[in-house]
């Protein structure tokens, strides 16, 4: 069950690299959200910790989050395709190369012993570069918010490895950091597309020194 | 213990009410009171501490990795409590009055607030006996300072010189952030308590440890060449704030060296010999440049260096006389850097205070532009010379003792070692009689310039009232050093539990019978002194005084401008004495034609390391950093990849040691 949600996760992934609309790079990235609102429950079982941890998951990540991203791009009005500075062919065969490496790079690391056999940490591994990617390649400043979103996903699938030892309260402070901070980053995007017409942070390098 | 936790609280409490309170007089009182309420609780248990010898410790869980807050109170943490607790107190005795007479209009609060946690800090870095502690009230130390150094922001040369504090203290955290990681990793712990096995390193790492321990704590103490911060801190700052700096904040440095050497394995001679040459190095560049300054806090800020110099060179020379088996020399070596310790901190203060008493009375810090303050201001003036006399190693006070110290064991070294090794010690007391002789040429200028002769500047305002705790608290200082010239054997039995600490040996007898003479004759002097003052006066009474000008090398009216200045005192020294690097910059247009038009001299004396050394070297690399500009291309995608690259290299890094280990 779980190692399916985790080859999902990986697919969509790959979706959201490959995708150019931004509506549907959105809503991938909150099924990815969705998706693993259900893996501390697939792992730990139905125990009063992970429903809270899938509940929030789930609220924050699945539906919120994308709610207040789709809202943004409806009011400063991009729906234009997305742009990015290498290609979308080249990213998704970079994506894949990095998913492979973290598949072959897991294999190295000095894990416990029950945590060989799963897809957990390649999976992290693997959505971490590729939010990374995003981050990089993308242009557009809510682009980079979903880069943000992906890299936050891949930290949380480790912590669902570990969601025995984090306490609760790191967790939610990560969620509500991810909140706050996507927040922001709407209050911004609006201030600056209402300012300078246009999102693309190339454009932002005049506070270069 | 809990006394010490007392203290630290009221000063936490203190710095809180003074910052919450604001602008209200209120503010200056909560903050003074704390901080003279918690140095009396914590100079009591010092002095209780090294009476008795005994060790007190304190430890309860903190909240960060790896740290402890574990306080430890033994005989070397006392003997460096003791003087910050009593300057302190009189520094906080004084700072009421001499901060009401600046602006009115500006808040006290931030003052009080930095001050109180500034004596926090430094209380809290003598006693904290866990690195991650250490380092914590060493940072804050470091920043409550700077801020006090600031004071005066308003003006640029206070800001370039905070600056200059800043980078030199963050510099130096940069070594002792590596000395007490490498000292965690060879330990396996961050406490004190558990470096124990740093005595049975390798000749090699532990030398890395002393040199990171020397440099690092070294800038803090205005070790010579990195003492460059220190000439342009002092005069910046308050006057009141200049003596706690100078008198104890600066010794945190000498503590923080003592305390590792005490965790090192024992220092083989190279450590004391590199120690003993710069401390004589910084010994004689301090005085020379002290020789030469106008501005009276930049002079004594330049004789802290020369006396921080004379502590390292008996420190030093202590661990060459240990490292080659002379325990009684080693001890007094050690014993007279110890002392010096304790003096500098009572005469600095008496001279920093009574400087700002000189600053406030005529609104400037040039000597040339003071003179005749000796009539005016009687009682000031006489507390100066006196402060003089102490920082000129000059009977009947303190300062002679603890140099005889010194060169008692560097003659004793001279006589007892054979051949070429006793031609050093031999040296270095050449070289600290010439420190002395330029001192004594530093501070008569100092007095003589601008106490005696008369008014120089007639623009300066006249006479104002000294407030009376001023005058007490450089008084009380005074008198502590007095007291220890004509009983030296009470401040050596005082500070015995800390001296056999720090030199490992046991202390006997001969310590205070090589200095009991001296306060018999040190009290044969004052009685000499006093009585022949009295039997002046007298005849001054009785017989009649002529009064007439001074000849003035036959031109026909007499001006004060034709009176000796600073410039003028020191010319000679500075002319054929120093070398040329050091010689001041003179500015000065030609003289020419029969009938010459008027022309102007000017002088100035910056600091040679800094200006010819540290300054290029420091715009070089910044030259050649220039050339990583392309790195910083202005695009967060680039700057994203960065990390990635990083990240990926880190990850690399760690799977290559795990599986390599």
């Amino acid at each position: 069950m779980a190692n399916l949600l985790l080859l999902l996760v990986i697919l969509l992934n790959f979706y959201t690299l490959g995708s150019a609309r931004l509506v549907a790079c959105i809503r991938a990235v909150a099924l990815q959200g969705a998706l693993l609102a259900l893996l501390p429950l697939a792992t730990h079982g139905p125990t009063g910790h992970a429903l809270l941890l899938g509940a929030g998951a789930l609220l924050f990540k699945g539906i919120f989050i994308p709610l207040l991203l789709l809202r943004t791009i409806r009011e400063v009005r991009i729906r234009r395709d997305v742009e990015s500075f290498i290609g979308f062919v080249p990213t998704l065969v970079l994506g894949l190369l990095v998913t492979a490496g973290a598949f072959i790079f897991s294999d190295f690391l000095p894990l416990a012993h029950e945590h060989h056999e799963g897809l957990f940490v390649p999976t992290a591994l693997a959505t971490m570069f590729c939010g990374f990617l995003m981050l990089i390649t993308r242009r557009k400043a809510i682009t980079q918010v979903l880069g943000y979103l992906m890299l936050e996903n891949g930290i949380f699938i480790f912590a669902v490895l570990l969601s025995a030892a984090i306490p609760l309260m790191v967790e939610a402070g990560i969620l509500l950091d991810l909140l706050v901070g996507v927040f922001v980053m709407g209050i911004v995007l609006n201030q600056i597309s209402r300012e300078f017409t246009s999102l693309e942070t190339e454009r932002l390098t005049a506070l270069k020194e | 213990m809990s006394l010490l936790l007392y203290a630290l609280l009221i000063l936490f409490g203190g710095s809180l009410g003074a910052l919450l309170l604001g602008k209200s007089k209120l503010a200056s009182r909560v903050g003074a009171v704390a901080v003279l309420l918690a140095t009396m609780l914590s100079g009591y248990l010092a002095l209780q501490v090294l009476l008795s010898g005994q060790t007190l410790t304190f430890s309860t869980p903190w909240a960060v990795p790896g740290g402890e807050f574990r306080l430890l109170l033994d005989p070397l943490a006392a003997f460096f409590i003791l003087p910050i607790s009593i300057l302190s107190f009189f520094c906080t005795l004084y700072a009421g009055p001499y901060l009401a007479h600046g602006e009115r209009s500006r808040s006290l609060a931030p003052h009080w607030f930095f001050y109180t946690i500034m004596v926090l800090a430094m209380l809290l870095v003598v006693t904290a006996a866990n690195s991650l502690l250490f380092l914590f009230a060493w940072e804050i130390m470091t920043l409550s300072s700077f801020f006090l150094v600031a004071w005066d922001h308003h003006l640029k040369e206070v800001r370039k010189a905070a600056w200059l504090y800043l980078l030199a203290a963050h510099c130096c955290m940069i070594l002792l952030l590596a000395l007490f990681v490498l000292a965690g990793n060879y330990s396996g712990s961050l406490n004190f308590s558990d470096f124990g096995p740093l005595a049975e390193l390798p000749l090699t790492s532990g030398s890395l440890l002393y040199m990171l321990a020397l440099f690092g704590f070294g800038v803090k103490a205005g070790l010579f060449p990195i003492h460059i911060w220190l000439p342009n801190a002092h005069p910046a700052a308050p006057s009141h704030v200049s003596a706690l700096m100078s008198g104890v904040l600066i010794k945190t440095g000498i503590y923080g060296i003592l305390r590792i050497l005490s965790f090192l394995p024992p220092a083989p001679a190279w450590w004391g010999w590199l120690m003993a040459l710069l401390g004589a190095a910084g010994a004689l560049y301090g005085i020379s440049m002290a020789a030469q300054q106008r501005d009276i806090k930049r002079c004594l800020a330049y004789s802290t260096v020369e006396n921080i110099g004379i502590m390292f060179l008996g420190f030093g020379f202590g661990l060459v006389a240990a490292a080659q088996g002379y325990p009684t020399i080693a001890l007094f070596a050690f014993a007279g850097g110890m002392l010096h310790l304790w003096n500098h901190a009572l005469f600095k203060g008496v001279m920093f205070l009574g400087a700002g008493v000189l600053l406030q009375a005529t609104g400037t810090r040039d000597m040339n532009r003071m003179g005749g303050l000796l009539k005016q201001m009687p009682v000031v003036g006489i507390l100066l010379i006196g402060g003089s006399l102490a920082l000129g190693a000059l009977p009947p006070l303190n300062g002679l003792i603890s140099e005889w110290l010194i060169y008692l064991g560097l003659s004793q070294a001279g006589i007892s070692l054979g051949g070429f090794n006793a031609l050093v010690p031999l040296l270095l007391i050449g070289l600290l009689g010439l420190v002395g002789a330029l001192a004594l040429l530093t501070f008569s200028r100092l007095i003589g310039i601008s106490l005696l002769g008369e008014p120089r500047d007639p623009s300066i305002a006249q006479h104002h009232a000294t407030a009376p705790a001023m005058l007490i608290s450089m008084a009380t200082l005074l008198a502590g050093c007095l007291a220890i010239g004509i009983y030296p054997q009470g401040a050596l039995r005082l500070l015995t539990p800390a001296l056999s600490s720090v030199a490992r040996l046991s202390v006997g007898a001969e310590l205070e019978s090589a200095v009991a003479p001296l306060g018999q004759w040190a009290l044969l002097l004052l009685a000499g002194l006093i009585l022949c003052a009295g039997i002046l006066t007298f005849l001054l009474r009785i017989g009649h005084r002529a009064q007439a000008t001074t000849w003035c090398c036959g031109f026909r009216f007499s001006t004060v401008r034709m009176s000796y200045t600073a410039e003028g005192f020191s010319e000679l020294s500075a002319a054929h004495l120093m070398p040329g690097i050091m010689r001041p910059h003179l500015q000065r247009e030609k003289v020419e034609g029969i009938f010459p038009a008027a022309t102007s001299l000017a002088q100035t004396s910056p600091d040679p390391v800094l200006i010819r050394i540290l300054n290029p070297l420091f715009i070089a690399v910044g030259d050649r950093c220039q050339k990583l500009r392309w790195l910083q291309q202005g695009q967060l995608p680039i700057y994203l990849l960065y990390m990635f690259i990083l990240c990926i290299l880190l990850l690399a890094w760690s799977v290559w040691t795990g599986r390599g280990g």
